[in-house]
C-alpha cells in the first residue's frame, strides 16, 4: 500500500500565552513542533504499512525549515519525505493549499491511502483534508476514529459524529482525517533517528509541481484576512473566601440568576 | 509580501513579540521578515507607527458578483433531530438577511422530515429547499455535497453558513471547493460591512489566542462554518409564513462512494457538549474514576453535562469526545465548572469563551483562576460533596435531565 501523510509545522501551543494583564499574546521562543493532530495521521499510516506492507511517504508545504517536521517524521516510521516549498506559496489560505498539495501528490504517482490529521492548531480550520479530497478528486471520511481493516481495495473506517459514530467504507484511494482517539503514537526509535539523520529530503518548487501562479499563495486565496485582533476576556475574576460553606454559599447566590 | 518601510520602523518590537511564528526579527534597529512568515497580518496590526503592510495585488472582479443574491442557511438534520445550530443559524442568517434587504432560505436534506421545514420557517426562513429522499437518510460527504452544489448553483445565494459540526465540517470544505470559493472556518462572529455588503467573517485562529475577521472578496457565494452555541436563534414564532420547495435531485447525484454501513448513537448521555448549556469539567486533580463520578453527579444534579480535560481522558476516567481544549472540543457554555484542573494553555483555548466560568482548585496559582469568574481554592472532595448536597436541597426538581 502506498500511503501518503501530509504534516504541518506549527508554532507549539505551549509558548503561546495570553498576558492577563494586557491581552496580549506574549511569545517568547516559540519553538516549531508538528502539529499534534498530524502525529496520529503518521502514526495510523506506519501502523497501516506494517500491517499491509508498502511505504509512507510524508508531505508538508512550509518555509524551508519545515524539514525539520519530515526528519522527526521519519525518525517514526515515515520511508520518505516532501518538502513542497516556495515563496509564491506565503500567505496561501487553504484553497490555495489543497491546490498546492494536489499538485505535488499528483507529481508522487499513483497511492492508495492519504492520512491528515484533522486540523491544525494554528489555523484550527479542518478545512485542508477534506479540500484536498476533492481536487483529488477521491472518496474521503473526516474525523476518523478507527480504521477497521483493508481488504480488496476497500477501507473501512470508524468516524466520529457530534451524537456518537458512523461505521462506513470507500474504495481506494482515498483520504481520511483523524483524531487523537485513533492511536497512541509511538516516539522516535534509535534506528528512525539514524535514519532521518541520512534523510534527503525532496525539495518540490512551484514549478517541479507544475502549478498556475495564479491559483497559489496569498494572490490564489478565495479569503482575505482584514484584520487580526486580540480577543476580549471578562476581567470580572473574584476569588471567593471564607470557609468552605460560606464559599458555596457565595457560589450559589452568585450563580441563582444563572441556573 | 510583507512590506516593511526601514524608514517608518523605529525597531520596538511589537511585531517581533506579536508574531506567532516567530518571522520578525529585530536587525540593527530595524524590523526583518522570515522565509517562515504567513502574512496572517497580525503584525500590521500592532504596529503603532504604521511600518508594515501586506502588499496585494488588486484582482479584477468578476462582473457577476451581482447576480448572487440572498442568505442561505445549511439545517442539519441527524437521527430524526434538527441540530439547535440550525436555529442559530437563522437568527444569524435573518439579521443579516434584513440588513440586505434579500430573501433567508433553509436548506434541508434528509429522509422522512415531515413537519421540519415548518420549524425553520417558524425560527425565521422565508423560503425552504428540501430534499426528502432515502439516499439521505445517513449523512455522506458526496451526496450532501453534490445536491447542495447544485441547489447554489442555480439559485445563487450571495452567503451560505452551516453548523461548524462534524457534518458542516466534513462537507461544506469539499463543497466549498467543488464551487471554487472561500470559506471560513468555525466562525464566532458575522456582519455585513455597510458600503458593499460583504460578509465579515471573525473567528478564533490558534486556539484562541487571536481573533481574525476574514471576507472572500472575489468569488460567490461567501461561505461559513459557525460555531454551535454562539449564535441566538429566534423565538419560534408559528405565525411566520414561508415557503416549502421540494426538490428532487438527480438520483446519479446522490450517489456516494462512501457507504455508511451503520450509524451508532451513544445515548448514554448527551455526548455533545459543544451543544450543553451547562458543562461540568474534571481534571487531574479528581484523582480516580471514583473521583470523577462527583463531576458526574453534579452534572447530572445541574441539568448539565460533564467534560474533561486532557489528564481525565487520558487516565480513562472518561472517552474522547468529552474532552474540552486544544485535541478535543471548544465549548462556551453559559455555566462552566472547572475540578480539578490546572488550566494548561491548550485547555483554557477550549473554554475560555464560556460566559461564566467557575475554577475549583487546590492551587491558588493554577492558571485556570485567570479565566475564571468565580474561584473557589480548596479541597476538592470537600468542595464538591458540599455543592452536591446544596443542589440536592434546592433543586430536586433539576434531577434526571442530564
Amino acid at each position: 500500500m502506498k500511503i501518503i501523510v501530509c504534516v504541518k509545522q506549527v508554532p507549539d501551543a505551549k509558548d503561546v500565552r495570553l498576558d492577563p494583564k494586557t491581552n496580549t499574546l506574549a511569545r517568547e521562543g516559540v519553538q516549531s513542533i508538528m502539529n499534534p493532530f498530524d502525529r496520529y495521521a503518521l502514526e495510523e499510516g506506519v501502523r497501516l504499512k506494517e500491517l499491509y506492507g508498502g511505504t509512507v511517504t510524508v508531505v508538508t508545504m512550509g518555509p524551508p525549515q519545515a524539514a525539520e517536521v519530515l526528519r522527526d517524521a521519519v525518525s517514526c516510521g515515515a520511508d520518505d519525505a516532501v518538502l513542497v516549498s516556495d515563496r509564491a506559496f506565503a500567505g496561501a489560505d487553504t484553497w490555495a493549499t489543497t491546490y498546492t498539495l494536489s499538485q505535488a501528490i499528483r507529481k508522487l504517482g499513483s497511492f492508495d491511502l492519504v492520512i491528515c490529521g484533522k486540523q491544525a492548531i494554528d489555523g484550527d480550520t479542518a478545512q485542508v483534508g477534506p479540500g484536498l479530497a476533492q481536487r483529488l478528486d477521491i472518496p474521503y471520511t473526516a474525523f476518523a476514529r478507527k480504521v477497521l481493516g483493508c481488504a480488496d481495495g476497500i477501507i473501512r473506517l470508524e468516524r466520529m459524529m457530534d451524537d456518537g459514530y458512523d461505521e462506513v467504507e470507500m474504495n481506494m484511494p482515498a483520504l481520511l482525517t483523524v483524531v487523537k482517539d485513533i492511536n497512541e503514537p509511538r516516539v522516535p526509535s534509535l534506528k528512525g533517528k539514524m535514519k532521518a539523520k541520512k534523510l534527503q529530503v525532496v525539495v518540490m518548487s512551484a514549478a517541479d509541481i507544475d502549478a498556475d501562479p495564479e491559483c497559489l499563495g496569498l494572490k490564489g486565496s478565495t479569503t482575505q484576512v482584514v484584520r487580526v485582533f486580540s480577543p476580549e476576556f471578562k476581567a470580572e475574576r473574584e476569588m471567593l473566601v471564607g470557609t468552605v460553606d460560606q464559599q458555596v454559599e457565595q457560589l450559589f447566590s452568585k450563580l441563582e440568576p444563572l441556573l | 509580501m510583507l512590506r516593511i518601510d526601514s524608514e517608518l520602523c523605529i525597531g520596538c518590537g511589537l511585531c517581533e513579540s506579536t508574531c506567532t511564528f516567530g518571522a520578525i526579527v529585530i536587525q540593527d534597529g530595524v524590523a526583518k521578515v522570515g522565509d517562515n512568515c504567513t502574512l496572517c497580518g497580525s503584525c500590521v496590526e500592532v504596529c503603532e507607527v504604521g511600518a508594515l503592510a501586506i502588499e496585494r495585488e488588486q484582482k479584477t472582479l468578476s462582473a457577476d458578483l451581482a447576480d448572487w443574491s440572498g442568505i442561505w442557511v445549511f439545517a442539519e438534520y441527524r437521527n430524526d433531530r434538527l441540530a439547535p445550530v440550525a436555529f442559530e443559524l437563522l437568527g444569524a442568517g435573518r439579521r443579516l438577511a434584513d440588513q440586505r434587504g434579500v430573501e433567508l432560505a433553509a436548506v434541508l436534506l434528509g429522509s422522512g422530515m415531515n413537519g421540519q421545514a415548518d420549524e425553520l420557517i417558524a425560527h425565521g426562513a422565508d423560503r425552504v429547499f428540501q430534499v426528502d429522499d432515502p439516499a439521505l437518510v445517513h449523512f455522506t460527504d458526496d451526496a450532501y455535497a453534490n445536491v447542495l452544489e447544485d441547489l447554489i448553483r442555480e439559485h445563487k445565494p450571495e452567503v451560505v453558513l452551516a453548523g461548524a459540526t462534524a457534518i458542516g465540517r466534513s462537507f461544506i470544505p469539499r463543497l466549498a471547493t467543488m464551487l471554487a470559493t472561500g470559506l471560513t472556518a468555525d466562525c464566532t462572529a458575522l456582519a455585513i460591512r455597510e458600503e458593499d455588503g460583504t460578509l465579515l467573517q471573525t473567528r478564533p485562529a490558534f486556539g484562541g489566542n487571536i481573533m481574525a475577521t476574514i471576507e472572500c472578496p472575489g468569488t460567490r457565494p461567501q461561505m461559513a462554518t459557525v460555531r454551535p452555541l454562539v449564535m441566538i436563534p429566534l423565538e419560534r414564532d408559528t405565525s411566520r409564513k414561508g415557503e416549502v420547495v421540494t426538490v428532487t435531485p438527480d438520483p446519479a447525484r446522490l450517489q456516494s462512494r462512501v457507504r455508511v454501513l451503520r450509524s451508532v448513537r451513544e445515548e448514554t448521555e448527551q455526548i455533545n457538549i459543544n451543544e450543553a448549556e451547562v458543562l461540568v469539567a474534571g481534571g487531574r486533580g479528581l484523582e480516580s474514576e471514583k473521583g470523577f463520578a462527583l463531576v458526574r453527579e453534579m452534572a447530572q444534579l445541574l441539568g448539565g453535562t460533564v467534560a474533561a480535560s486532557r489528564a481525565a481522558v487520558d487516565s480513562g476516567w472518561i472517552p474522547y469526545p468529552y474532552q474540552v481544549g486544544q485535541t478535543g472540543k471548544t465549548v462556551c457554555p453559559k455555566i462552566y465548572f472547572a475540578c480539578g484542573i490546572s488550566g494548561a494553555v491548550q485547555h483554557l483555548v477550549g473554554m475560555q469563551s464560556s460566559d461564566t466560568i467557575i475554577a475549583i482548585n487546590r492551587d491558588a496559582n493554577a492558571p485556570i483562576f485567570d479565566v475564571a469568574t468565580y474561584g473557589i481554592v480548596g479541597d476538592l472532595f470537600e468542595v464538591l460533596p458540599k455543592i452536591i448536597s446544596h443542589l440536592k436541597d434546592k433543586r430536586p426538581s433539576r434531577e434526571g435531565r442530564a
